[in-house]
């Protein structure tokens, strides 16, 4: 029997559907903000023999695109070797070593075998960012951890849910073990009933269709996904296109990494060789082996956002020379960094490589930065302790439909950032700016966007102030000729005194007493095609709006206007070597 | 409360056509008229629809309107030149908005902020989170900024100061100031149309109030005079996008509350036609041109949310009835994918070049064209579109569709249909699943153009039992001004635990919610059977960001009564129990509700034109294929067929502006108030 391409249709719409649904039950029912509001979570099925991706939820956090699929592999062969317990019907384990197909510590994966006449079909998991999962610092980014058991605590693979009943030993270990727990069993039943509702709608597909029908289909569409991408890199040229990004420093020892990627087409397939990238580093700006592949994943969908997210899609994708590199780092090796910040410097380096052979397609640099910036301390009016996260955007890259968005979400992710009103109301501080950051964007005939600027004073207690950020040294790249974006920037006055961390970007439990205050201006994108060739009155209306001042129109985009911001045609063809 | 109203018109005004409906009811005649919209000014066609009619507009006692001048204004930004004054160091969160992007991937797309920069200006003032004064006013700096606004042109004003939901001081002072200097009355106080935190959510809805503002008072002002001219003596009242209607002569201050003022009245048409059908649980479908709207119906109650977001980055934070647009409509383009699948829209022809029936130059297939391929609608009337034969849809359906797919051309044609359906049908089970809702405890209400066609197929799609069909889909808009009551929604944040609240507290907030809604609806010269009123709490476990809505029966609830409520409610919702973490209590709401008198719609089908039998109001036959099969299907009149029509399908239902199609297996009848309701054989 060959299945009809509308069944199909209908059936990859129906495994969306089960997907979205459970991503939708997670967020709602969950207690953690950062789940709730950031979405940082995702849901998905998994293949039962090797734990490739059937569907993912559409509006789960980009990282985790590629993520899941290993970590249920690995649970799998695990199983399969003995050093799991085996598991029936009602199970699921929680997991999240990152170093079992993980991310960082804090990104909690969930897996329930899915069973269908007494044999498992397929598994469903998902992964939910935990505020809390113990370790040095709250909220687990420690800029100067050296060893992973200083960021948390680390589970390998258990049933949390045995038949269907939490597991209350297992429980109390972890609620031991971290911060906040007690309101954390919300989000163990949100997380838990989410796959259980995937597992009602799986249940009723496949009543629907039949098993055989679907399992044909899953095959068909992860072949056919594949075609898809695989038509795609069939336009790219064999290359090979080579680019390098940076990352400032791993908060301990303060060199830059290099993210050295070389990509080359063989055939349909599109290589992406990390060879030359710098060694595993002592701070916790390393990546491991998931994360990497999920980085370069994500990047292409980014590009290809039409190919449905399959493992199919990624087969023609192939990841090499990431061995000894701090791209596959090992246990112990701290790994906080890897899903806010590493990743997002290896999705630029693919853009980066790329942008020249699809300049339709790849946009100039995003701002590439999560921008951490967590304040712990005590607050005497309440009483207690509290830890404030701000997390910022910056701008996109310019590309060839337009200019790049100002104070975009980071690219690995799709949350909203806090009101400073919501802000102010949690946490003793007061914002005095929250502002576009002017003359940030960087220069092209199609510039980047801006980036954000703000400031904020401590207003009693006493607190720590600790940044994991990046781009500090070297700003997002520009394409085609465009500039690099505005470089982050961290200044804290302290008793007046102005100081810059000693890694720029990264630094930990800086301490302010009421009155300091911590300034970020986060970066730019990347200006995208050479700047004298954008249109003169775009320069002139950015100026008008106080984005660029009259001096920057003149030396990065070569446009002269005079006092009342009109356009000096004379003059701005001779700056512009076009007399 | 002298004037009583008897003969009352609804007129809306929708993008492609202005439809009125008027009723006697003294008498319960009905005149209906439809005329093109003109966007230009849209008083015109309200003029024209009048005219259409044949209304005598000196005899009428009442006129309500819905329409999308606001709703256009904001879509297609042409806003007033508006002017922000706002606190110092803020004047760009209305540029930065919450850190998104328009698509989960593809780091491209753009926004660009209702009020360009160099007419947002600061000055110095600031409130803390509790509301205590950090920064006072300074008051030379707001008159400063006003002149400056005024000297580049600013038409409205929007004054936003951080915290000001905490304390307005500083807000009305500014607006006092600025109110000598201000040639007009457009100045909004951010707080006041929104008193609630979050200030991005705060200045855009303040930013879209103030923008449309001018707008809505100038089309008003035109229209009641052009009214007055023509001898209609009355106050007009103005739907609005809560679904309740308010006088023209207030409408504009609040302006931001009219946009989805069209949607809401269609849904409102619905709940009003489903209590009276006996079916007061709803998922509206509204299917036009472009995009379908949907909404979910409880009780006979319109999901109501002060959380909208009418497109990227524009919150409205007001309460609307929750109407959710999902994009597929009529014009919805097919086509086949890198990877060999059929994909169906969201590309969209619009409404120009529109569908390739249309024979304004449209070469795309979409779902219109397949109805006609399949037989779903008149072939006949291509002549009349002009220049299109079959022929020429079918040579694009192969070429585009069908040699691609290795199918037939009526193979396509219906792959498109099933394809879009089930993209529509998945759409719809999310909008009832993020309301809490599973869409098999609700009946389908179609409405709109192409609703009706579509809608059986759905309704088995989604499990759905039955269809229920209104006297006049293409007027539904029209309907719900006739038939809304009038209303007023209030909300109060309290945001404590329970286990902190006094009673008395809640007993205060409730009763001064009420007092005010009463007094407002006293003061509306409207004919009412009643006033009756909706309760409910927004509640969360403590630490919990979402919130979730505990309709309560009355007001006068002890907190143990609360606990059990959320508790209940949650775990409908989540089949999670969590009894060992506290409850907050976040809103207060009430809605105070003036019932209007029940109308007996079945007469907007003229009795007088109905058949004795069903075999009286057969048009023809149409050959049309279900499923592969070819099957003759009989075609009625939808004015013709008797009250108590019973028919099973397949059969084709026509009507002036609307299809109804039932599937073979399906059983439609007639009921009392003239709805046609469709029984879904073999549900899934």
């Amino acid at each position: 029997m060959s299945l009809d391409p509308i069944t199909l249709s209908v059936i990859q719409a129906g495994l969306q559907q089960v997907c979205d649904e459970m991503d939708l039950s997670f967020s709602r029912a969950a207690f953690s903000p950062v789940i709730a509001e950031a979405n940082d979570r995702s849901d998905g099925i998994y293949d039962a023999q090797d734990g490739a991706l059937i569907a993912q939820g559409a509006g789960g956090l980009p990282v985790f695109v590629g993520t899941m699929q290993y970590s249920t592999r690995t649970l799998i062969e695990m199983i399969a070797d003995g050093c799991v317990a085996a598991p029936q019907p009602g199970d699921i384990y929680i997991v999240n070593d990152p170093y079992l197909g993980g991310t960082h510590l804090m990104d909690v994966r969930f897996a329930l075998p899915f069973y269908r006449n007494g044999e498992i079909y397929c598994w469903l998991s998902n992964t939910g960012h935990w505020p809390d999962t113990g370790g040095a610092v709250p909220g687990g980014f420690s800029a100067s951890a050296t060893a992973v058991e200083q960021e948390g605590l680390r589970l390998p693979p258990v049933r949390l849910f045995k038949q269907g009943v939490l597991d209350t030993e297992i429980y109390s270990i972890i609620c031991s073990n971290i911060r906040v727990a007690d309101q954390r069993i919300g989000d163990v039943r949100a997380q838990a009933a989410a796959l259980e509702l995937g597992a009602e709608r799986l249940g009723l597909l496949l009543d629907r269709y039949g098993d055989s029908v679907v399992t044909e289909a899953i095959a068909e569409l992860r072949r056919r996904a594949a075609e898809q991408m695989r038509a795609f890199i069939a336009q790219i040229p064999e290359g090979p296109h080579e680019s390098t990004a940076w990352i400032d420093s791993d908060g301990v020892v303060d060199v830059p990494l290099a993210i050295r990627l070389s990509v080359r087409r063989e055939g349909d397939g599109l290589s992406f060789d990390f060879s030359g990238s710098s060694e595993p580093c002592m701070g916790p700006m390393n990546s491991v082996r998931a994360t990497t592949l999920s980085s370069v994943y994500l990047a292409m969908r980014h590009i290809f956002p039409e190919v449905p997210i399959s493992a199919g899609a990624f087969e023609p994708l192939y990841v090499t020379g990431i061995d000894g590199t701090f791209l596959d780092a090992q246990y112990p090796r701290p790994v906080s960094g890897c899903a806010a910040e590493v990743s997002q410097r290896i999705a630029e380096a693919v853009f980066a490589a790329l942008v020249s052979v699809l300049p339709n397609r790849v946009t100039a640099a995003p701002a590439g930065t999560s921008g951490n910036f967590a304040l712990g301390g005590h607050d005497p009016d309440r009483g207690r302790d509290f830890v404030m996260y701000q997390l910022s955007g910056g701008g996109y890259g310019g590309y060839s439909g337009g200019d790049g968005l100002s104070n975009g979400c980071s690219t690995i992710g799709i949350s909203k950032a806090p009101p400073v009103e919501i802000m102010e109301q949690a946490f003793p501080v007061l914002y005095h700016r929250y502002a576009l950051r002017e003359g940030s964007g960087g220069a092209g005939a199609q510039r980047g966007g801006f980036g954000l600027d703000y400031e904020v004073e401590l207003r009693r207690g006493s607190a720590t102030a600790s940044f994991v950020m990046d781009h500090g040294r070297t700003g997002p790249l520009g394409a085609l000729g465009g500039a690099d974006g505005a470089v982050n920037e961290v200044n804290v006055w302290q008793n007046g005194a102005p100081y810059t961390p000693l890694h720029l970007s990264k630094e930990q439990n800086i301490p302010l007493q009421p009155g300091d205050r911590v300034r970020v201006k986060t970066p730019g994108g990347g200006g995208y095609g050479d700047p004298f060739t954008r249109a003169p009155d775009l320069v002139a209306e950015d100026v008008r709006l106080g984005r660029y001042s009259t001096d920057q129109a003149h030396d990065l985009f070569g446009v002269v206007l005079d006092d009342l911001g009109a356009i000096d045609v004379t003059a701005t063809n001779k700056a512009r070597g076009k007399e | 409360m002298t004037d009583k109203a008897r003969l009352v018109a609804g007129i809306d005004v929708g993008g492609t056509f202005t439809d009125l409906v008027q009723i006697d009811q003294a008498s319960g005649a009905v005149r209906l008229a439809k005329v093109p919209s003109t966007p230009g000014n849209q008083a015109f066609g309200v003029m024209e629809a009048l005219r259409q009619a044949g209304s005598d507009l000196g005899a009428l006692d009442l006129i309500v309107h819905g329409t999308t001048t606001t709703t256009n204004a904001v879509l297609e930004r042409k806003l007033s030149r508006t002017g922000l004054i706002t606190t110092m160091g803020f004047r760009d969160v209305l540029e930065l908005g919450r850190r998104t992007r328009p698509q989960a991937y593809g780091m491209t797309g753009q926004f660009t902020p209702l009020i360009p920069r160099d007419l947002r200006l600061e000055v110095p003032e600031r409130m803390d989170a509790s509301g205590q004064v950090v920064t006072p006013l300074d008051e030379d700096a707001v008159l400063a900024a006003g002149h400056a606004l005024l000297a580049a042109g600013c038409e409205a004003l929007v004054v936003h100061f951080l915290h000001a939901y905490a304390n307005p001081a500083h807000e009305r002072r500014a607006a006092a100031l600025l109110r000598d200097i201000w040639p007009n009355a457009h100045i909004t106080m951010a707080h006041a149309i929104l008193s609630e935190s979050r200030e991005y959510e705060r200045g855009v809805t303040a930013a879209v109030n103030a923008s449309v503002q001018p707008i809505l008072a100038r089309y008003l002002d035109r229209l009641t005079t052009d009214l007055a001219q023509g001898g209609y003596r009355n106050d007009m009242l103005v739907m609005n996008g809560n679904g309740g209607m308010v006088s023209a002569r207030l409408v504009a201050q609040e302006a931001a509350k009219t946009v989805m003022s069209g949607p809401a009245s269609g849904v409102m048409a619905a709940a009003y036609t489903g209590r009276a059908a006996g079916m007061e649980n709803l998922i509206t479908y509204d299917m036009g041109g472009t995009s379908t709207d949907v909404a979910l119906i409880r009780d006979a109650e319109p999901a109501v949310s002060n959380e909208i977001e009418i497109e990227y980055a524009m919150p409205i934070h007001v309460p609307m009835v929750d109407v959710r647009t999902v994009g597929a409509g009529g014009g919805s383009i097919a086509r086949v994918t890198e990877a060999g699948l059929l994909q169906v829209g969201p590309q969209s022809a619009g409404s120009d070049p529109g569908p390739i029936c249309y024979g304004r130059g449209g070469s795309d297939p979409t779902i219109s064209d397949a109805n006609l391929l399949l037989g779903r609608l008149d072939p006949a009337k291509l002549a009349v579109a002009g220049g299109v034969a079959l022929s020429d849809v079918a040579a694009i359906f192969d070429t585009k569709l069908a040699q691609p797919l290795g199918l037939s051309v009526p193979e396509a044609a219906e792959a498109v249909i099933r394809v879009a359906n089930t993209r529509m049908a998945g759409a719809i089970r999310m909008v009832s699943i993020s309301l809490g809702a599973d869409p098999r405890d609700f009946a389908l209400f179609a409405f709109g153009g192409a609703g009706p066609l579509h809608a059986a197929a759905l309704a088995r799609e989604l499990g759905v039992p039955r269809v229920l069909v209104p006297c006049r889909p293409g007027i539904t808009n029209a309907l719900g001004c006739v038939v809304a009551d009038l209303r007023h929604d209030f909300v109060t944040t309290l945001n404590t635990p329970l286990d902190a609240l006094d009673p008395a507290t809640l007993d205060d907030v409730f009763d001064a919610q009420i007092d005010r809604g009463e007094r407002m609806i006293a003061k509306e010269h409207i004919d009412l059977t009643g006033i009756r009123h909706i309760y409910s709490v927004d509640m969360q476990f403590v630490g919990q960001t979402h919130l979730l809505r505990v309709p309560l029966e009355q007001p006068n609830v002890d907190l143990a009564t609360l606990q059990a409520l959320f508790e209940e409610a949650y775990f409908a919702r989540f089949r999670v129990k969590l009894d060992r973490i506290r409850a907050n209590l976040v809103n207060v709401n009430t809605s105070v509700i003036g019932m209007r008198a029940p109308l007996d719609l079945s007469t907007l089908i003229d009795p007088a034109g109905r058949k004795e039998t069903v075999a009286q109001a057969q048009t023809g036959t149409r050959t049309v294929r279900f499923d592969g099969a070819m099957l003759d299907t009989p075609v009625y009149w939808r004015d013709h067929l008797p009250l108590d029509v019973e028919i099973s399908g397949p059969a084709i239902i026509e009507q002036m502006d609307c299809t109804t199609l039932i599937e073979p297996g399906d059983h439609a009848r007639g009921d009392t108030g003239g709805n046609i309701v469709i029984e879904i054989g073999g549900a899934a």
